[in-house]
């Protein structure tokens, strides 16, 4: 795609000049202004997220491990499955697509770095302070949130608990940090590329983050306002959701999923971008139709505005909506399936070798077509009647969310781990990682599809009988991929400490502007932009 | 793009300010969360800790622009700078767009959809005649499904003379714009003050209109539906002309210290941007809110 006039040479004295910029301790963290300390923090944070989001799909599992109640009381139950999908969604997925562009878009397009560096450490710090907000209610009088990640009223309303003002405040402030790391995203792109580097020479991982910031700064406001209403109508008397004052609880749905579907699409593009990356430095081809790519990633981001009451099918929406919602949201598959192809056209004939960050997006292919046709499925109204609220919901979400998110974002930690710390990772212990969570997460999340068409419904902390031997297999499932993740940690650790020394361009096939420089990429790059041909 | 100046982009240094500002934020959340918790009782220290959090983030944005104000000032940036900027102002501004349109979207899909079908319309007949078999949909909703009563805000009066004067701050704004372009300060600063002249009126007859409302009208924030995205609508306006009157005001004092040059003034572009938007935004309140 772009070919690069940018000596090492030059990149090294660059290094030298730049080198005493770096402070040392905590307040280079906590100060910074540079985009790959930043980058690393978002990836750090996002893991310690993972971690805690997914001891609380631990409990969850534990608890549905046989029928009855054992473990929880079913208040807490609820604020566990609440708590794990916003840390999940808010935490652990979106901080981690963010730090990634931090580390490689200034690299991909030859720039200094992000255009407006000092809100970039700002939209991070803001973070922390939010969630320890989240996870603090759960010790509050009365318990946390415990109305579904997607606080439907009248539940986050007329029947929340006390705090429900600490959640709503603490996503007002993620929302900034996301609006504000989106537009940083956004200027940087527009305004930094190196000179050569036009937008069609942009490699897809920058176009899929692009895309993404649009979305974000389009749907960020209004879950803003969501929350707002929420907090107004549980605490100042106002009735947006409440029939008796004229509003309409079903109005919290539409507001919300006008953010939340878009939501899920900032969740889902960057993986693209990742997977189409990765799988033409492994297969040793360029990326097949990479213009028409580009179109696929903004179709999809257009279509996600005007599909949102798909979520909403049973609640009873005249006619004509359910078969507008019905027939726009199968439009998707359209620009979903180039992708697929495309992905599936690259590996065609390639020179494949099968590294870790391969194995991983060979994988997301495979299962985030799973989850894909599964939403193709929910997308049939009279289907989803049928579905709806269901854990084949729950198989949908997951195998989108998890083998499709989560498993770009280990591909993309893997092919980018020698660039970011000079040392190759362990590829025994990155095979060890991938063969237990590829199996483990088969044996978590494939069941519930059957436990959902059976009819066992979500967010319940007890089931009848008939569902006890699938949701064993899912809970021990759940366990093993829990603790394959241990692996995965252990590897990074391992990996920042020592290993063989990564060469400047660390893959065979590797293409792209961040393969010129040094590794481990020199603290500031590009700090004179690389003519790009 | 090769025409741009590539080789001297500025990348701040450490900054303390972000931090800071996270902290505030944290404070804020905090106070606010726990003060809104607290209302019915009013016991707890939330206010004070959102007050902190209020003052801290104050404190930031003074540091914080006096250090964009010096680097620019001592010639740091460059033109690919103000692009940065200007583009990050202007992608900002969406984002408040996208805000309000959360709120318009409560208003209309209320007097569109909600209201009528709590009245019985389309196959609603059933829902009406169970649950509220008394209430009349109508716009402005005046009586609640549960009875509440309250009197519609007309348009003329305070509303239309609060229209004419934001209209007139818009030019008024734009004409400071234009004298600091061709560099004739005197204007630029008689222009500036009117325009806060007209915002902080606006904003008095805003606050008038609203004991009028409570006092006499019986048009509070609990008036169903009606009550409620009129003042959530008109309120968030309020704040930002608030904002949108101290970002003039700080326009004033620069100008007064002889900041800003005909051809360097981004402060003054993404204010003048920002007043621009809330007169929109008013306009569409003036006609969706008042006079419809």
């Amino acid at each position: 795609m772009t070919t690069v006039t940018d000596t090492m040479d030059n990149v090294d004295a660059q290094h030298d000049h730049h080198a005493d910029h770096k402070m040392t301790g905590i307040k280079r963290w906590l100060l910074t202004t540079n985009h790959k300390d930043i980058g690393s923090l978002y990836l750090w944070f996002s893991f310690i997220m993972l971690l805690t989001g997914g001891a609380m799909a631990m409990v969850i599992r534990a608890e549905l491990f046989q029928p009855g109640l054992q473990i929880v009381e079913p208040d807490f139950f609820n604020q566990m499955t609440t708590v794990h999908g916003l840390i999940m969604v808010f935490g652990a997925i979106m901080p981690a697509f963010t730090g990634l562009a931090n580390w490689m878009i200034p690299m991909m397009i030859g720039a200094p770095d992000m255009a407006l560096p000092r809100l970039n450490n700002w939209s991070f710090w803001i973070l922390p302070f939010a969630f320890s907000i989240l996870l603090a209610s759960l010790f509050m009088e009365g318990g946390g949130p415990n109305f579904g990640w997607t606080f439907y009223a009248p539940l986050s309303t007329t029947y929340s608990n006390g705090s429900t003002a600490f959640f709503v405040f603490a996503v007002h402030i993620m929302g900034i940090s996301s609006i504000m790391g989106a537009i940083n995203i956004i200027v940087t792109i527009m305004n930094m590329r190196a000179p050569g580097m036009t937008y069609m020479k942009m490699p897809l991982f920058v176009w899929t983050f692009f895309i993404t910031a649009y979305l974000l700064i389009a749907v960020m406001p209004v879950l803003a306002g969501t929350v707002t209403m929420v907090l107004t109508d549980t605490y100042f008397g106002t009735s947006f959701f409440d029939a008796a004052g004229g509003g309409d609880p079903v109005l919290f749905q539409h507001i919300f999923w006008f953010f939340g579907h878009p939501e899920v699409y900032i969740m889902i593009l960057p993986a693209f971008g990742i997977v189409s990356t990765i799988i033409p430095a492994f297969a040793r081809k360029p990326l097949f139709g990479y213009s028409s790519m580009v179109y696929a990633t903004a179709s999809i981001a257009f279509l996600s505005f005007i599909v949102w009451a798909h979520h909403m099918f049973t609640t009873g929406m005249p006619l004509a909506g359910e078969l507008f919602f019905m027939y726009c949201t199968m439009l998707i598959a359209v620009p979903t399936g180039v992708k697929v192809f495309n992905w599936v056209a690259t590996m065609w004939r390639g020179a494949i070798t099968f590294e870790t960050p391969m194995l991983f997006s060979i994988a997301f292919v495979i299962l985030f077509t799973i989850g894909g046709f599964s939403g193709l499925m929910l997308a049939m109204t009279p289907v989803d009647f049928q579905y709806h609220d269901t854990y084949f919901v729950v198989a949908h979400f997951h195998y989108v969310l998890v083998t499709g998110s989560l498993f770009s974002i280990f591909a993309a930690v893997y092919y980018w781990l020698p660039k970011w710390t000079g040392h190759m990772y362990s590829e025994s212990l990155g095979r060890w990682h991938f063969w237990c969570s590829i199996i483990s997460v088969n044996v978590l999340f494939f069941p519930m599809h059957f436990l959902g068409l059976a009819g066992m419904p979500r967010r319940i902390p007890d089931y009848a009988l008939q569902f006890a031997d699938f949701n064993k297999w899912v809970s021990i499932g759940g366990f093993a991929f829990g603790l394959s993740q241990l692996i995965f940690l252990a590897l990074v650790i391992k990996c920042v400490r020592a290993g063989k020394q990564a060469e400047a361009k660390s893959w065979e096939g590797a293409e792209g502007l961040e393969w010129t420089v040094a590794s481990p990429a020199p603290y500031h790059t590009f700090a004179t932009p690389p003519k790009v041909d | 793009m090769s025409s741009k100046d590539y080789e001297t982009y500025y990348v701040p240094e450490q900054s303390h300010w972000p931090i800071v500002g996270a902290l505030a934020l944290f404070l804020i959340a905090i106070g606010a969360g726990s003060y809104v918790a607290n209302l019915d009782t009013g016991e707890g220290v939330g206010g004070y800790i959102l007050l902190a959090g209020i003052a801290l983030i104050i404190y930031m944005m003074f540091g914080w622009f006096t250090n964009v104000i010096d680097e620019s000032m001592s010639g740091k940036y460059s033109a690919q700078m103000d692009t940065s900027f200007r583009q990050g102002m202007s992608w900002f501004i969406f984002s408040e767009v996208m805000f309000f349109a959360a709120f318009f979207g409560a208003l209309f899909y209320a007097r569109m959809l909600s209201v009528p079908w709590l009245g019985g319309e389309g196959n609603n007949f059933e829902t009406w005649n169970v649950l509220w078999p008394e209430f009349q949909a109508s716009w402005p909703l005046i009586k609640t499904p549960a009875g509440s009563e309250t009197e519609a805000m007309g348009w003329y009066g305070l509303p239309l003379i609060n229209t004419i004067l934001l209209l007139t701050s818009s030019f008024t704004a734009h004409f400071a714009h234009v004298a600091l372009e061709h560099n004739k300060r005197a204007a630029l600063k008689a222009w500036l003050g009117l325009t806060i002249i007209l915002g902080s009126i606006f904003l008095v007859l805003q606050v008038v209109e609203y004991q009028h409302a409570y006092a006499e009208m019986d048009l509070t924030l609990t008036s169903g539906i009606y009550g409620n995205t009129f003042y959530m609508l008109t309120g968030f306006h309020g704040m930002h002309v608030t904002l949108g009157t101290i970002m003039l005001i700080v326009m004033f004092l620069r100008v007064s210290r002889g900041h800003f040059t005909p051809d360097n003034h981004f402060a003054f572009q993404a204010t003048s941007w920002y007043w621009h938007f809330v007169d929109v935004v008013w306009v569409l309140l003036f006609v969706f809110v008042y006079i419809l």
